[in-house]
């Protein structure tokens, strides 16, 4: 954070966590006796408790959404640019929530925490958790808060299909419910790539079966392999060209210059592999892509999105960025398609944008406008 | 759409009616629609500023092509379907108006009459195509490209089996008699609601 902190920005946050001592039981059957979620709230409830807005993250994000953790934090939260005072989700107006899903590594109960029946980390044996339960799991935390129902359920890319989820779930707690850059369900080609990133970490010879915290290792060359096909498919090609072009790397070709990358583009992605690498879990990776793949909106309506939808009570922003050919905008106009003909009200826009995928995350005029004049429905007038 | 052109469209439709804009811009009549008549409105547009603007006056828009056939819309999806001075504009304006008449019960259009006498004077007497205040752009660079007459468009419903319920016109304040007797020569647009043929 800057010696002074942006008027638009909520400031220093500090997370909570949240203990729930009731057992909880996964789709797959599985239990946790206990467990923790770590979240962190924007902005005041008001008494009528009609102003709570629910931020549900993608794939490695983490509950930290806005504002900075410390004085000499050089980045804000992951969603900064959306949440804050006088922004599309105006702080000043609503409270916001954002937790860390259950499995995740950033400080709720996950594969890097302990199992309280054994004292060692759960590692591997974490189970397998699915997008209903994290629902599930955020709607105890909700009863936990003391908010009756959400003004608002919003997330992106995995966020965004959570969200969905919710509206579908619990129809009366959700009263609007923004997707973005989602997808009803993934494709062959979506479960590939992360097929592909759960093979680089599996094949790690430090992944230890999943158990490397016991074994004092870390499988950061998997991970990092998987975060570079990950990455790579979150940027539109014009994107990259645009970015990084032929670009060859400062001392590329020098005299004595061995290195064996040149161009910029390979320097990015191997930079953002290493990064992440040191900073998120292997285990969590695995089961994130996991809980990805197993996501299906439809399911249990046998295949029949429109009658999944149907349960709904949310009125609904869908938005697709139009670049994304991670969930491109197809996938988005059936979410808008099935929604229209369950007879649910829906604004939907395809935000134009070289972005890619990460389209959701980044700064674009129309994309920022869009969010702050429909988000002003959202909660008490 | 023009004051006139709103005025007219507004006294058509049934209040609480379920209405789809085409075209609907920066959602000013959805918004009348909703405050004079307690309609609930849904708008189309395909331009992102236009989508914005909506948004933003707590209307619900869909981001799409009029021109890609409307197919999110279901049959009988809403009471009434309006595309207010935006026929000229579509690549298949026949296509478009079964669509319309396919998903409302009902569908007001409203059009510039390519017939009025000043259109034709203008193209009789100087050789040109005709512009005005209405219709500013040269030939080459106007949105419009499918311009009509009123018989046209008259005769267009009839081989699409599309029944007229009721026609307006507007005229100057001189000719609002003559527009109405002869709307094909003093009108200079015309409304109208229609409907599929025994719906």
């Amino acid at each position: 954070m800057s010696e002074t902190t942006p008027s638009d920005s909520v400031g220093l946050v500090s997370p909570h966590i949240a203990k729930c001592d009731t057992p909880f039981t996964f789709t797959n059957g599985a239990v946790l006796s206990g467990h923790e979620l770590v979240y962190e709230t924007y902005g005041e409830l008001n008494s009528a408790g009609d102003n709570a807005v629910l931020i549900c993250h993608a794939l490695s994000g983490s509950h930290h959404a806005a504002g900075f953790h410390s004085g000499d934090d050089r980045r804000p939260g992951w969603w900064d640019l959306a949440i804050g005072p006088g922004k599309p989700i105006d702080t000043e107006r609503l409270f916001v929530v954002c937790s860390n899903n259950l499995g995740c590594c950033d400080g709720s109960s996950g594969p890097n925490t302990l199992n309280p029946d054994t004292g060692a980390p759960w590692g591997g044996g974490f189970p397998q958790p699915q997008v209903k339960d994290w629902v599930r799991s955020q709607k105890w935390l909700a009863e936990y808060l003391g908010i009756p129902r959400w003004a608002a359920v919003i997330g992106g890319s995995l966020g965004g299909m959570q969200a969905l989820q919710w509206a579908i779930d619990f129809p009366d707690w959700v009263e609007n419910c923004v997707a973005l850059a989602a997808a009803p369900g993934l494709t062959a080609q979506n479960i590939a790539f992360n097929e592909i990133a759960r093979h680089a970490i599996l094949s790690d010879p430090d992944w230890c079966e999943g158990n490397y915290l016991a074994q004092g290792a870390q499988p950061t060359r998997g991970v990092a392999l998987a975060r570079m096909v990950g990455h790579l498919t979150y940027m539109s090609a014009d994107g990259m060209s645009d970015r990084f072009g032929r670009e060859l790397r400062e001392d590329s070709f020098a005299p004595g210059d061995n290195a064996e990358w040149v161009f910029q583009v390979e320097s990015y992605l191997r930079h953002q592999g290493s990064r992440f690498s040191t900073q998120f879990d292997a285990n969590t990776y695995v089961l994130m892509t996991r809980a990805l793949d197993l996501f299906d909106l439809a399911a249990g309506h046998n295949g029949d999105l429109i009658a999944a939808l149907s349960n709904a009570r949310a009125n609904f922003l869908v938005a697709s960025f139009s670049s994304d050919w991670r969930f491109p905008p197809q996938r988005s106009i059936e979410i808008r398609d099935a929604l229209m003909a369950a007879g649910r009200p829906v604004t939907y826009a395809n935000i134009e944008t070289d972005n890619g995928h990460d389209g959701f995350l980044l700064p674009n005029l129309h994309y920022e406008q869009l969010l702050k004049g429909w988000m002003q429905r959202v909660g008490p007038s | 759409m023009n004051r006139l052109d709103l005025k007219t469209v507004l006294a058509w439709i049934t209040p609480g009616s379920r209405v789809l804009d085409l075209g609907c811009g920066d959602g000013t009549f959805l918004a009348r629609l909703r405050e004079e008549r307690g309609a609930h409105g849904v708008g189309v547009d395909i331009d992102p500023e236009n989508l914005i603007a909506s948004v933003s006056k707590g209307l619900d828009v869909v981001q799409e092509d009029i021109n890609d056939g409307l197919h999110c819309f279901t049959t009988n999806s809403f009471d009434v379907v309006v595309l207010a001075h935006a026929l000229q504009e579509l690549t298949h304006p026949h296509i478009a108006l079964q669509r319309m008449v396919d998903i409302g019960d009902e569908a007001i259009v409203s059009f510039p009459n390519f017939g009025h006498w000043r259109c034709r004077a203008h193209l009789g007497l100087k050789g040109r195509m005709p512009m005005s205040r209405a219709m500013p752009r040269h030939w080459y660079d106007t949105p419009n490209i499918h311009f009509c007459t009123v018989k046209d468009f008259e005769s267009l419903c009839s081989e699409l089996k599309i029944d007229i319920v009721e026609r307006a016109t507007i005229a100057g304040p001189a000719q609002a008699l003559l527009g109405r007797w002869f709307p094909n020569l003093f009108a200079s647009s015309a409304i109208y609601r229609i409907r599929r043929a025994g719906a």
